[in-house]
């Protein structure tokens, strides 16, 4: 695993633990536990409220052939299906949450020139919130994230620096409207990244200030 | 581990003890043993997902069933579900945890978290009619059975989580039953301050660092 600086926090983690996050949140979230132990470890703490909670709750009355209604379940479906895919390459850039929403591994994405050799791809979610992968070429800023809601940006491949900052691959950075930034993508690899935002959709703020006049969204 | 657990055991194996020998089971069996003794008091879950896994006991199974069903079905009844989707919901989640149970790992999860968890996506998928993306699952392969330190220690923290969550206020166990069980918005959660979370996150950490080795 890859040295990961920058991790996701205690608010969201509660918030998937819980199940209470849009599916576009949960989906950044999932990517990057499968990069990083550290919030996976976290997040099994926090799932261990639910199963506290869950173990003391009072209880409702079951139907009279419940069980029996359960082991004819079982009995048409004794294994989990899930299990019999291949578990996700080693080498894949996408780990397996963000491989089922792309259909596929980096090589997959159906990618949209937005101008300034920036590239998008929207991935389709619930619409409370809206989840994007970016393609930046090296050097270039990063799109402007627009400074409206809790915005997440986890790293897939490259860097992006931001404030004398480092953001590689599995690193998140979370913004909400106070944060001003600049990220800039480091020199060399095209720097990809999963960015989701509770904001209202406004294409024009993800693009990049110097390919806004071109686009017309 | 101390010597007296191992003492412990042997007893328990010459004494015929019915589920502390496996031929498949190996050391997981083992590791159930011993924390069936520990804990003879209470209701071993763990042992039962075992029993499960290894055996498809439908008995086990039948005891897990008691418990948990009725909880799972208000959880689901809590969450906004009516009685019927509840009851179907929770029919679903309960024939999961047979399906899934060799994906359950002890040393990670208790069984109450890792049957919360599955109830709370099947709500996800159910009621709010979302896909629930999931990380990425580790799971343990031949060479890769929990540690059974691991199993005890996480044991021992979830029995001090729940015991701190009993002696809250009130109020602020409603608030966390309100965040974790209804549609409380994550902002809304107070953070569970004071409540034991270190010391269970560095065991389920140690935890996932075997895993990853043993994986290598």
């Amino acid at each position: 695993m890859t040295t990961i600086n920058h991790h996701l926090n205690a608010e969201i983690l509660t918030g998937y633990a819980a199940g209470t996050l849009p599916e576009a949140f949960n989906l950044l979230v999932a990517t990057h536990i499968s990069l990083c132990d550290m919030c996976r470890a976290e997040l099994g703490a926090l799932e261990s409220i639910g199963g506290a909670m869950l173990d003391t709750e009072e209880t409702v009355a079951v139907s009279d052939n419940a069980l029996k209604s359960v082991f004819d379940l079982i009995e048409r479906n004794p294994k989990d299906p899930i299990l019999t895919q291949p578990p996700t390459q080693r080498s894949a850039v996408f780990p397996s949450p963000l491989q089922d929403y792309v259909g596929g591994d980096l090589a997959n994405v159906k990618w949209r020139n937005v101008g300034g050799g920036v590239r998008q791809s929207v991935l389709q979610t619930s619409r409370d919130a809206s989840i994007r992968l970016l393609s930046i070429p090296g050097g270039a800023a990063m799109p402007d994230h627009g400074h409206r809601g809790t915005e997440m940006t986890l790293v897939l491949q490259g860097a992006f620096i931001d404030d004398g900052e480092r953001f590689g691959r599995g690193d998140v950075e979370i913004a909400d409207e106070h944060l001003e930034h600049t990220p800039v993508a480091e020199v060399g690899q095209d720097c990809i990244c999963l960015a989701a935002t509770d904001a209202p959709l406004k294409f024009r703020q993800w693009l990049p200030r110097i390919a806004q006049p071109f686009v017309g969204i | 581990m101390p010597d007296d657990l191992n003492t412990e055991y042997l007893d328990e194996i010459q004494s015929g003890d019915a589920y502390a020998v496996s031929a498949t089971g190996k050391d997981f069996d083992k590791v159930v043993g011993v924390s069936a003794t520990l804990n003879a008091q209470k209701e071993n879950w763990t042992w039962h997902m075992s029993r499960i896994h290894l055996h498809q006991d439908q008995s086990a199974f039948a005891d897990l069933f008691q418990h948990f069903a009725p909880r799972v079905k208000a959880f689901l009844m809590k969450s906004g579900a009516n009685e019927s989707l509840a009851e179907e919901c929770m029919q679903e989640v309960m024939a999961t945890l047979w399906q899934k149970a060799h994906m359950f790992d002890p040393s990670r999860a208790s069984v109450a978290t890792w049957i919360f968890t599955i109830a709370r996506n099947r709500k996800i998928d159910a009621l709010r009619k979302q896909r629930r993306p999931e990380p990425e699952d580790l799971p343990w392969g031949p060479e890769a059975e929990p540690d059974q330190e691991d199993v005890i220690a996480l044991q021992q923290e979830t029995d001090k989580l729940a015991e701190a969550i009993a002696e809250l206020p009130e109020k602020q166990r409603e608030l966390i039953q309100q965040a974790y069980f209804g549609d409380l918005s994550h902002s809304e959660i107070a953070e569970a301050t004071g409540l034991p979370l270190g010391t269970i996150k560095s065991r389920i950490r140690l935890a996932l660092e075997r895993l990853r080795h043993a994986m290598r």
